[in-house]
This record gives structure tokens, sequence and C-alpha cells, in this order.
């Protein structure tokens, strides 16, 4: 049977990130989201100290942690900000395809920069007119030489306005659909990439969001990831590892939502007595609690599984509409809970419902979830 | 009988009051009083009325200031002369910088910053808050005499009916040795008022004030009454107050008569700090602050309206 | 330079304290053990000298009891070379402590230039470790530190007293210095500095290992028990601006004549 406890060094790495979230993220979380401003003084001091990047191997500077470790700091962070999480987050989904499948030199090249200084990366899959359709993606790499010339548009790109490298995802051919797709790693500054302006989005307002296109944008041949044709299973590799990060990170805000809801149901009184004792807000509270504990023991089983070499699909495409879902649940519990007070900016809890809903719909909405699921439970 | 020696710290003409708060309780037992340097007539009297029967003025080099070697030096000597029993001091700066070296030089134990204490018999049991006050615990002293103990200020109220002591004045002169650590520089904290911990009013402001700048009207109340300013953590995270104003379980303990919290809700550690204050004010916009359940006087109101209106209130009737 | 640090570990501030049905302690079972927040000022002053004077070595010591070893990891994680646990109940007086942190510093065999302390734990608040120690060890102590700078062998303390006035200290070295909140910003511990603080060297001493007997116990603690609960107070509703002068002239009068506090 599974032993349920975290490791020592778990509890201490939790600990340590929930303590920078709870008194570096959470206090300034409202304000970045109404700036709409990323806080890039407040990332910097989560690279500092080793939140940020948790996919790169101690071979090239990393800290080495094990999928199970970056969910439970994912699950942290979430805690302080969904938002900044998502920066933290894009950065390990586009590092994760150089650490899964890249070539040593490429790791060298690409991954150990992001250890020596606090650098953003951006992953960039998904087009105007391709969402959840990613194999009928339009974006071009035609062989010029020994080297590819990348053309296209790209859509909803986290960190695009920052980053320093972007692995794109693009074709050598739409015909050969999942067959032509091909990832490569495009360095800030190459010629012909243009960056849109920032989105101004629902939730998830401090992480920065912007369209691309790359205008025959030259690419050599070493920054192929494996071989041309092969992006599509670098892609659903990519996806195994960063759908429990994502899962974790609804877990970490919903659980935020918990703790405001709880503290609040205790302290505020109502027909003579706190909402805690009525009857009605005790099952939602019993609800909001039993949706926690679901969403947890799935993210934990999906990286579990990875760090035991096993196939995870399906438990990660449950973590992942499981916990979004219900973290959207939750947080939308929590307003209830708080009543006026719950829709006011004034406290903290709109805020986490409209973060939630972000993360029932990126990498992978919570239907394409379950089309994941019944392919896998059907074959 | 037990003898006690009571160290003793003077402010201005007179001695801390703290002093004539623990010789009201020894009552009928004798007891001593030390000082460092003269004694002003005024507190002299003030000991003699309080029963305090010696009072050994400690004289020599090196306790022109203060410091933990010198001023422990001192008081051994006079320890060792007179074989006191029990040594009190009220637990000032100064009182719990000092009484534990002096205990550690008699190899002797200490209880610190008791709240009540008896001399039933002549041996003391003390009450002590744990937890900045979250519990209560008996305090005894056991091993080599004579036993230490510091007094929290403003806890056990001044004694009307204690009987007057002989008040004899002798100089004694004492000899400090070198001393490893000194005083080059003393300088004057900001505030000329009484210090949080010593504090009878003490009037506080949590994150609601919003601004450094808002703890003005705070002020104001506070020259009207005579009162201390102190902040919650909140608002001394976030810049709006200094360290040395903050009241809680990270902060100071507070025991005044009277604490009017503004803007605080009171969460656990605050509440840690200031429970024992005798009457506690409340206002806050929220009817459900947890302050409430401590105060004595609630106002459910925004902080910004009433505090004026109190302010005025009080120069009317003081 | 040879650094100590004397760190203990307390129950969080959000605790919610219960007594023992015996009134012997607190209940301890379900409390989170964090490193007494004004010990975390005393490992980061460390730290600080340590990096401005290369070669030095922050050696934590702890007496206490051993289920849980969360302080002396947090401060090697912070960035502290080593720890010394020295295993003894929960139930150990100042005096004790004081006198096993002077065996245990002594059994290391390195000779202190630098020992630092937080002004207070915050489960007993007795203030008294740092001053025993510094006795017992024949040196100075200076406590409620809120400045700290190294003068050529010695130290130039900043001790805050009553009212925020501060005393300057001129102290030689080695002296014991007491941390209070305001003398620096404590780091947080680095997730590559907590798996690294795995393979620092903890050595594990009993009270008799370093010369504590229990003899030496000075004072007795029982009868734990709440702060007896205030019947509930008067609450008046102001939010409403035409019964607020009323309502403060209502409440002034109570202090007066009800309270009798002005």
């Amino acid at each position: 049977m599974t032993d349920y406890n975290y490791a020592p060094e778990q509890v201490e790495i939790r600990e340590a990130a929930l303590k920078f979230a709870k008194n570096e993220m959470l206090p300034r979380a409202g304000e970045f989201d109404q700036k709409q401003e990323l806080p890039l003084e407040i990332l910097t001091k989560a690279w500092e100290l080793g939140l940020v990047n948790t996919c790169i191997p101690t071979e090239y500077g990393g800290a080495g942690f094990s999928t199970l470790d970056a969910v439970i700091i994912s699950e942290s962070l979430a805690y302080g900000c969904m938002g900044m999480n998502t920066a933290i987050m894009a950065n390990d989904l586009a590092l994760l395809p150089i650490a899964l499948f890249g070539s040593d030199e490429q790791k060298k090249r690409f991954l150990t920069p992001f250890t020596e200084s606090y650098k953003i990366a951006s992953f960039c899959l998904t087009e105007p007119e391709q969402g959840s359709d990613a194999a009928s993606i339009k974006t071009t790499l035609k062989k010029d030489g020994d080297d590819y010339i990348l053309n296209g548009q790209k859509m909803w790109i986290t960190n695009a306005g920052y980053a320093d490298l972007f692995v794109v995802y693009a074709t050598i051919d739409p015909s050969l659909k999942h067959k032509g797709i091909t990832a490569c790693v495009v360095e800030k500054g190459t010629k012909g990439i243009e960056i849109g302006k920032a989105e101004h989005k629902m939730g998830h307002r401090c992480s920065d969001t912007r369209a691309m296109n790359f205008n025959n944008v030259r690419i050599p041949a070493e920054n192929i990831l494996m071989k041309a044709g092969s992006g599509w299973e670098i892609a659903k590799k990519t996806l195994d590892h960063s759908r429990p990060l994502v899962a974790a990170s609804a877990l970490g805000g919903a659980q935020c939502a918990f703790d405001h809801a709880i503290k609040y149901a205790k302290e505020r009184k109502q027909f003579g007595k706190p909402l805690a004792k009525h009857q009605a807000i005790q099952f939602m509270l019993a609800d909001m609690a039993i949706k926690l504990e679901n969403s947890r023991n799935l993210v934990h089983k999906a990286a579990w599984l990875l760090d035991e070499g096993k196939e995870n699909t399906k438990i990660a495409s449950f973590a992942k509409a499981y916990a979004a879902d219900s973290c959207m649940e939750i947080t939308t519990d929590a307003v209830q809970i708080f009543g006026g007070y719950g829709y006011s900016v004034e406290y903290p809890v709109e805020k986490l419902m409209r973060d939630a809903k972000l993360i029932q719909i990126y990498e992978g909405t919570s239907q394409i979830q379950r089309l994941i699921i019944a392919r896998e439970i059907l074959n | 009988m037990s003898k006690i020696l009571v160290f003793s710290e003077l402010a201005g003409e007179h001695v801390k009051t703290v002093t004539m708060e623990i010789l009201g309780k020894m009552d009928g037992l004798h007891a001593d009083v030390a000082v460092v340097g003269d004694l002003p007539q005024a507190a002299l009297d003030d000991l003699a009325k309080y029963g305090a029967q010696n009072i050994h003025c400690l004289k020599g080099d090196n306790l022109e200031k203060y410091s933990p070697e010198g001023y422990a030096a001192a008081l051994k000597t006079l320890i060792d002369e007179h074989g006191y029993d029990y040594v009190f001091a009220g637990s000032t700066s100064m009182g719990k910088d000092l009484l534990p070296r002096v205990a550690g030089m008699c190899d002797a134990g200490m209880a610190t910053e008791v709240t009540n204490f008896t001399m039933d018999g002549g041996t003391f049991a003390g009450t002590r808050p744990f937890f900045a006050g979250k519990c209560l615990a008996k305090v005894e002293v056991q091993g080599p005499k004579p036993h230490f103990v510091t007094v929290r200020p403003n806890a056990l109220g001044l004694n009307d009916s204690t009987t007057a002591g002989a008040g004899t004045k002798s100089e004694v002169a004492v000899s400090t040795g070198d001393l490893k650590a000194i005083i080059k520089e003393i300088v004057k904290g900001a505030s000329n008022k009484l210090d949080l911990t010593e504090a009878n009013i003490i009037v506080s402001g949590g994150r609601a004030l919003k601004s450094a700048e808002n703890f003005k009207i705070l002020d104001e109340m506070a020259n009207v009454l005579g009162a201390t300013v102190g902040a919650s953590r909140a608002a001394v995270d976030s810049g709006y107050a200094t360290h040395d104003m903050q009241v809680g379980q990270t902060g100071k303990t507070v025991a005044p008569t009277l604490y009017i919290a503004c803007g605080i809700s009171g969460a656990i550690q605050h509440l840690a700090g200031m429970r024992t204050s005798k009457v506690i004010v409340a206002i806050n916009t929220d009817p459900d602050a947890p302050i409430f359940t401590k105060a004595d006087y609630g106002i459910v109101g925004d902080l910004f309206q009433i505090v004026p209106l109190l302010t005025e209130e009080f120069k009317k009737v003081l | 330079m040879n650094i100590f640090v004397c760190v203990k570990q307390v129950p969080d501030t959000e605790t919610k304290v219960v007594p023992t049905g015996d009134g012997s302690y607190i209940e301890t079972n379900s409390i989170k053990w964090i490193l007494n927040p004004y010990d975390e000022f005393a490992v980061e002053q460390a730290l600080q000298v340590k990096a401005a004077n290369s070669g030095s070595t922050i050696t934590v010591v702890r007496v206490g009891g051993v289920k849980d070893t969360e302080a002396l990891r947090t401060a090697m994680a912070m960035g502290a070379d080593e720890a010394i646990l020295i295993e003894a109940g929960d139930n150990v007086d100042s005096y004790m402590t004081a006198k096993a942190i002077k065996g245990a510093i002594e059994k290391s065999g390195k000779n202190p230039d630098l020992i630092l302390t937080g002004k207070q734990a915050i489960d007993d608040d007795c203030l008294q470790v740092p001053q025993l120690l510094a006795q017992m060890l024949g040196m100075p102590s200076v406590s409620v530190v809120v400045g700290f700078e190294q003068d050529g062998d010695g130290y130039v303390l900043k001790r805050e007293i009553e009212g925020g006035t501060i005393e300057v200290y001129s102290a030689n070295s080695p002296a014991v210095v007491a941390c209070n909140k305001g003398l620096n910003t404590p780091r947080y511990p680095s997730l590559p500095g907590i798996i690294k603080a795995k393979r620092k060297p903890m050595e594990k001493w009993t009270l008799s290992d370093v010369g504590v007997a229990d003899s030496d116990r000075r004072v007795n603690y029982s009868n734990f028990q709440l702060p007896p609960e205030k019947p509930p107070g008067k609450k008046f509703e102001a939010m409403d601006e035409g019964v607020q002068a009323s309502v403060v002239s209502e409440v002034v009068n109570l202090l007066r004549t009800e309270a009798k506090v002005i």
C-alpha cells in the first residue's frame, strides 16, 4: 500500500514554498491583479529561493526535484497567487520539452542559463484558429539549406513579452497532420519575431499573455528538438508532466479559497450565530473539503506515477479535469459564503473565482481531458 | 523570616512605580531597597511610605551608566553582605537584562515577569504568563538563595493599606572590576512617553489605519490621555508603525489600565499581548471582529470618524 | 570565526494553547513547531558575520525535545554549517538550558568568538538564557539588540530600551548578543538549502553528556491554565453618523463612572 506521508524534506519544501507564498505573493496578489503587471521582483525572489524551473536536472544546474516535489511546490505557490504561479509554471512548460527530449548540448545551452539568473520562457502551441485541435496547427517550418524558416501566428502565449526563449511547435507539412509537427527553440531577439500587445483578461491578470507572429524567422537545425516530425510526441509527453503541475495549481488556489471561507464562516455571525454553525454552510464547507482531498490525491498519484516511470496519461487528465473543475466550484462557493463581501474586490475570494476559470481552459480544457480519459478507458 | 531586597530604578524625582507595587505586596516582611547612585528625597519618601526598611544607594566606579556586568557586580556585593533570601525587580528593560546575570553569579534560579505572587510563610510562589498570556502557570524557585523575581509593571497595582517602613538611607561602596561591554552613547527615542510595557493607557492602531501618516489621529488622542501609542503586527509589517510599537506575541506584552484598540481585528497573537489590560475599548467596522470578544466597550464604527470624536470628548472631561 | 547561535523550537504563534488535564504543561500533540521568531534574526546575523569573515563556521545549538528537529533544520537550511541538539524534555528551565549550552560549546572544542541568540523565546518568555550563559562563560552580554557592527576585535551593538531609546554598547569579543526584530531581515531557507541541510552534521548529546543533572533545576512550573475569560462587554453600533456623537459620549462616561479608568 502507498505511504501517504511526505518525506521529511518534502515537508520542509512545502513549508518553505508556502511561507514564501503567504508572505511575499498573497499580500500583493490583489495589487498586481489590478495593475495587470507581471511582478518581476517577486518572481525573481522566488527564483532565488529555487522555486522556479523545478524540471531542470542536477547535471544542468537544477535542484533535481521529483515530479512529486514539483507539484508540492506548485500547489504552495498557487496558494499565494494562481496568476503568478502561471508565470512560474510557464517556464516549466517551455523547458520540459528540452529537459525531456533535448540533446546534452541543447540542455547545456538552453537550460543551464536558467539556473544562473532569473530568465523567462514561453511555450508556443496554440494558434488563433487552433486551440484544442492542436494537431492541425498552421505555423510552418521550411527547410532552407542547413536551417529552417519559421512562419505563422501563435495565440495566448504566456510570458511572451518577457521571454528569453520560446519553444515553438510548427509543422514541416500540414498534410502530415500530427506526424509533421516539430518542436524548435527560438531565442529572444531572433529577427522576424513580432510580439503583440498584452491581452486584457478576466483572471491571471498579473501574468503576461500575448499573440505572436513569426515572419521568416531563421532557426538553425541544432535548435530542433529530437528530429523534425517528433513534435507531437514531445508535446504529449510534456503535457503528461505539466498537467499534474497545473492541477496542483488549481488545488493551491482552491485551498486558499477554502481557508478564507473557513475563517470567514467562523467569524461572521448571522441570525445570532457564526455562519459555520449553520447547516447550509456546513454542507458547503464539507463538499469543498471532499473536493480538495480528492484533488490532492489525484495530483499526487499523477506525479507519483511519473516518478515511478509509469504511464500517467489517464490519471494526469483525471487530476487536471477534477482539480480544475473543483477549483471553480470551491472558489464559487467561497464567494457565496462571503455573500456581498465576496463579490467585492476588497475581499480576496472574487479574484480566486476569476483565476479558477482559466485553469478549466488552458493546457487542455476540462472537455479535452474527458476526451483523453474516454480514449484511454475505451482503448 | 525572609529578607527581601527590591532593586529599584529612578524615573525623574521618583522611583518607578513597579517598585512600590512590589513593596506593597511585602506587607509585614522585611524589605530593603537598592538603587544605583543618589536617591532624591521624594523617592525616599515614597519608598518609606510603601514599607522599605533600609535603602542602599550603591556607589562606585563604572556605575555612571548601566552595564549588566557593573550593576550585577554591585548588587552581588550587597547581596553577599546582607544574605538576602529574595531579590525582586520590575520587569523593565534593565530588570530583565540585569537580574538573570546576578542570578547566574549566585548560581540561583529566577522567575521572570510574574503578574502576581504570594509570600506565604516567607516563601515565594508566583503566577506568570506563558505564550504571551495565552495561558498562566504557577512558578516556584528552588536551589541556592537568593531567589530572583521580576514583576510585570502595572500587574499588581498599588496597595493603599501598606505599613510604612523605616526608610533608612545608607551609601554602599561597591567595586565592579573591569567591564567587557560598556555604553558609549545613548540615543533618546523620539517619544518622551512611557514605554508600552509601563504605560497606564495605550492607544493602539491596526492595518485599518492605512498609512503611517494616519497614526497622527491616534497621537492626538494619546496626547489628551497621556497615553502611549502602540500598533498591531499587521500595521508594523505594513510599515505604518515601528517595531518598538508592536503589541503582541512577537512584540510587547502589555497590561495597562486602559487599552484602546483602533481598527485592530484581534489576531490571536495580538490578543495574547494585551488581554490582561484592565479595561479594553475596541473600535472596528466589522461587528464580528475577534477583538470585540475581549473588549469591555466595543464601538462598531469607522475609526476615522470615531477617534476624532473620542479625542474631543476626552478633552471635555479631562 | 567560530559563531554559535542558540535556538529554540517553539509552537507557532497561531497555536491555540490548551493546558494538559493535570496542568503540568500544554498539549503538544498537534502543535506545529517553528524556529523561535527572534532566533531567525540571530541566524541571519550569524550568516552576515560569516559572509564578512571568510572561513567562519556557524554552529547552531538547541536544548529541547527530540520529536522534531524543525528549528535546527530551518537554521541549517538558511545556511548554518552544523548543529548540536541536546536532548531534553520540554520542561528544562533557563538555568539548565544555559548550563547545557555552555557544556555543549566546551564539548564541541571550538572557542567561540561570538554567541548569538534571540532576545527571548516566545513560549516561556523568560529572557534569561543569554545573560546566564554570558555570566557562566565570563563574557559580556548585550540584549534586545537592533544594531550590530564589528569594530576591530569587538562589536558595536545597539540595544533598544523603553520608549525606543537606544543604548550603544562597545563590547569585547567574545560576547553574547541577544537579537531583536529590526536588526535585519532574515532570509528564507532556499529549496537547495533545505536539500543541503539534510547532509549537514548534527550532533546529538544528552543533558548528562554536557554536564547537566536534575539537581541543576532552579525553577518549577505547574498548574498551567487558561486565563479567566472576561464577561462579555458592551457593544455599541456606530456606523451611522447620526448616533456617533452620543455613543462616544456614553463610552467616555462609562470609562469614568463605571470602569473608573480615566
